[in-house]
């Protein structure tokens, strides 16, 4: 009975407590995706193996798997695989997952679906609102993601940002972020790079997206020829009822 | 004689096959009237061989496993060669299987399909559509995501409200103290094997009824009682076979392409389908911040969330939503008007089923959201719309003016 108790208070409770938490919460800027721009996937691929995938793994996607970005098995083996022997294998790590925990306080998610379950836009607008927070451990809060444990990996191309606070009746807010001290690429290309980064999570999280859409139109188009034979069927078979 | 003839001589001797061909499709007199709702019988037929061989090809590669269940699905989604459209089938199919049997009992409703003499073939229907539920939930615990994880613990914890012996079935359920590895192990087992099979033998059942007794039709009339005297077939009935298998082929497609667009094109269907917390592993310590069950499940949630504790008990919500559904199996001596069809119905019939559609569709997006003191005073309306509905029928049934039967069907 308690634990029930527990269960329907926390089913009754927590959606309240988060719609009052969540009452402030920050819009999501649209993510740039295109399942299909190879060109953009690839260059997010690069962006996910320098960055990401020293902490992150992808445990569900194989590098071969990238041959459907139009990268050849020797492209991949010397560009984009440098914690694997063979293509076969899966996205993984080499740090222990005890240490991830030890080091940011959680084990880092594994990102093979993480566009799936965090949506696009919510990883692009993520990845791009990090700032610089002395009280954090790792030097590093986020907008979207208050006092998340992963740090700013990619602040040598972004640079610092600062907050800028607003009241907001009793809550003090980050209305905006400002750029105190530039990275090595402008903030219009640091967001084309992570909408390229944010297009290639999307892709690995579910590869087989754009063969089951060019599948669908075949499908779609067989049944509407099948329809019309089937409707003068039933309209010949018919004939002697009406 | 041709050899063919032969053989099937050769099996009638021994087996009933052209007299099981004559009595169930060439020569089952249905009426000729069927109209749109008259689909989705058939449609829902369709749907259960699909989860079937859908499912059994998911078994081949999924591992009932708490530590690798949920690799195991995107390993179907990956590296298994048509896994991905296999897995959207099926999961595309649980939705939609629902969708059918909402519309197929909205049409009993409509047309009084549950009146004499047909009280066991919705009675049948009744507990088609419980064991689908069944079905339904325990499928939901494989991918061992989050929402299967936690949706599974706040059902089963449903069982813990009961009074004195509530706290051990919940465990007995479980097989734990918690849902476990051995929890996921018995819910595959009962979706692969036990509930499958009751279900087919439940559908079995309710066609052998439904052949036995015949069709309604949208004008709620016996077509038996008007038969050629000479041949003593219905005047107003055609063989199933070919005219409505011709027809329920048309009806097929067009639900197939509806099908189609969902798996090829939104497969998560904007998360009602495939909910975005399932795409995250089950995490025992991590409660999601707002759990809600699938929509087909969402107007009784509603109504257990409407009911308010009893000295600190969830039990009372709990007896309300199972209430909600015990109450669907009196429907047909709850009716007490002298016609069946809402073509001939009163304007308070009309009244009362559409607020009931009202009330089950407001009920269904209710659950949807988390519980507000507004939404739960709406859900407590519905609510009591809902039970009304029922409860007050004998009386408004039969004190409505009905407009008089036709003889023979019309349209």
């Amino acid at each position: 009975m308690k634990r029930f108790k527990t269960i329907l208070f926390m089913l009754l409770a927590a959606p309240l407590a988060a719609l009052a938490a969540g009452g402030h919460s920050v819009p999501l800027d649209k993510a740039p995706v295109n399942v299909s721009d190879k060109e953009s996937l690839q260059r997010g691929a690069r962006m996910f193996v320098n960055y990401c995938l020293n902490c992150h793994s992808a445990s569900y996607m194989r590098y071969s798997r990238l041959q459907d970005l139009g990268l050849s098995e020797d492209q991949i083996k010397d560009n984009l695989m440098f914690a694997a022997e063979k293509p076969g294998q899966t996205m993984d790590v080499s740090m222990p997952r005890a240490d991830g925990k030890a080091w940011f306080g959680a084990t880092p998610p594994d990102l093979s679906v993480i566009a799936r379950s965090r949506s696009a836009d919510w990883l692009y607008t993520y990845l791009r609102s990090f700032y610089r927070d002395e009280s954090r451990p790792t030097g590093w809060n986020n907008r979207v993601f208050d006092k998340v444990g992963m740090p700013h990996v990619m602040w040598d191309l972004q640079g610092e940002l600062a907050p800028r606070h607003t009241k907001q009746g009793e809550h003090e807010v980050i209305e905006r972020l400002d750029l105190v001290k530039p990275g090595s690429v402008s903030l219009a290309q640091y967001d084309a790079m992570v909408g390229d980064l944010v297009n290639y999570l999307v892709w690995m999280g579910e590869p087989a997206q754009n063969q089951r859409k060019q599948l669908g139109l075949i499908v779609l188009a067989f049944l509407a020829v099948f329809f019309v034979v089937a409707y003068y069927l039933k309209k010949e078979f018919w004939k002697d009822i009406h | 004689m041709t050899a063919l003839q032969k053989l099937l001589g050769w099996v009638d001797d021994r087996f009933p096959l052209t007299a099981t061909w004559k009595a169930h499709l060439s020569e089952y007199y249905a009426p000729r009237n069927f109209n749109f709702w008259y689909f989705f019988g058939s449609l829902a037929l369709l749907v259960l061989v699909l989860q079937i061989v859908t499912g059994i090809f998911l078994t081949m590669n999924y591992k009932p496993d708490a530590a690798l269940a949920f690799a195991s699905v995107e390993y179907i989604m990956r590296d298994v060669d048509w896994g991905w459209l296999i897995r959207y089938m099926h999961s595309t199919g649980a939705s939609m299987f629902f969708v059918v049997v909402y519309l197929h009992m909205f049409r009993g409703l409509m047309y009084g399909s549950y009146r004499k003499p047909r009280e066991l073939i919705w009675i049948f229907g009744v507990l088609i559509y419980l064991a689908l539920m069944a079905e339904a939930f325990l499928g939901y615990l494989l991918p061992w995501g989050q929402m299967s994880f936690w949706g599974a613990q706040v059902i089963v914890n449903l069982f813990a409200a009961v009074p004195f012996i509530g706290e051990d079935l919940s465990i007995w359920i479980r097989g734990d103290y918690v849902i476990s590895d051995a929890t996921l192990n018995r819910f595959f087992a009962f979706h692969v094997i036990a509930l499958p099979l009751v279900l087919i033998a439940l559908v079995a059942v309710h066609l052998v009824a439904l052949h036995e007794v015949g069709s309604n039709n949208p004008d709620g009339i016996e077509i038996k009682k008007k038969k050629d005297p000479v041949t003593h077939i219905p005047l107003d009935g055609i063989p199933f076979h070919p005219y409505y298998t011709v027809k329920d082929i048309v009806g097929v497609i067009v639900f197939l392409m509806v099908f189609s667009a969902i798996v090829f094109f939104a497969p998560e269907m904007g998360g009602y389908f495939l909910e975005a917390n399932n795409f995250v592993p089950a995490d025992p310590l991590k409660t999601p911040e707002h759990i809600a069950p699938l929509w087909y499940f969402t107007p009784f949630y509603a109504i257990l969330r409407a009911v308010p504790p009893l000295f600190g008990s969830q039990f009372p919500g709990v007896v309300a939503m199972g209430l909600s559904i015990v109450l669907m199996f009196f429907l047909p001596w709850l009716d007490r008007s002298k016609v069946k069809s809402i073509r001939y119905r009163g304007p308070i019939y009309k009244t009362a089923l559409a607020l009931f559609i009202v009330s089950f569709v407001g009920l269904g997006y209710l659950g949807l959201l988390p519980s507000t003191p507004i939404a739960t005073i709406f859900a407590q309306v519905f609510s009591v719309i809902y039970f009304l509905f029922f409860l007050l029928m004998p009386w408004y049934t039969a004190i409505d003016k009905t407009k008089p039967e036709p003889e023979r069907v019309t349209g």
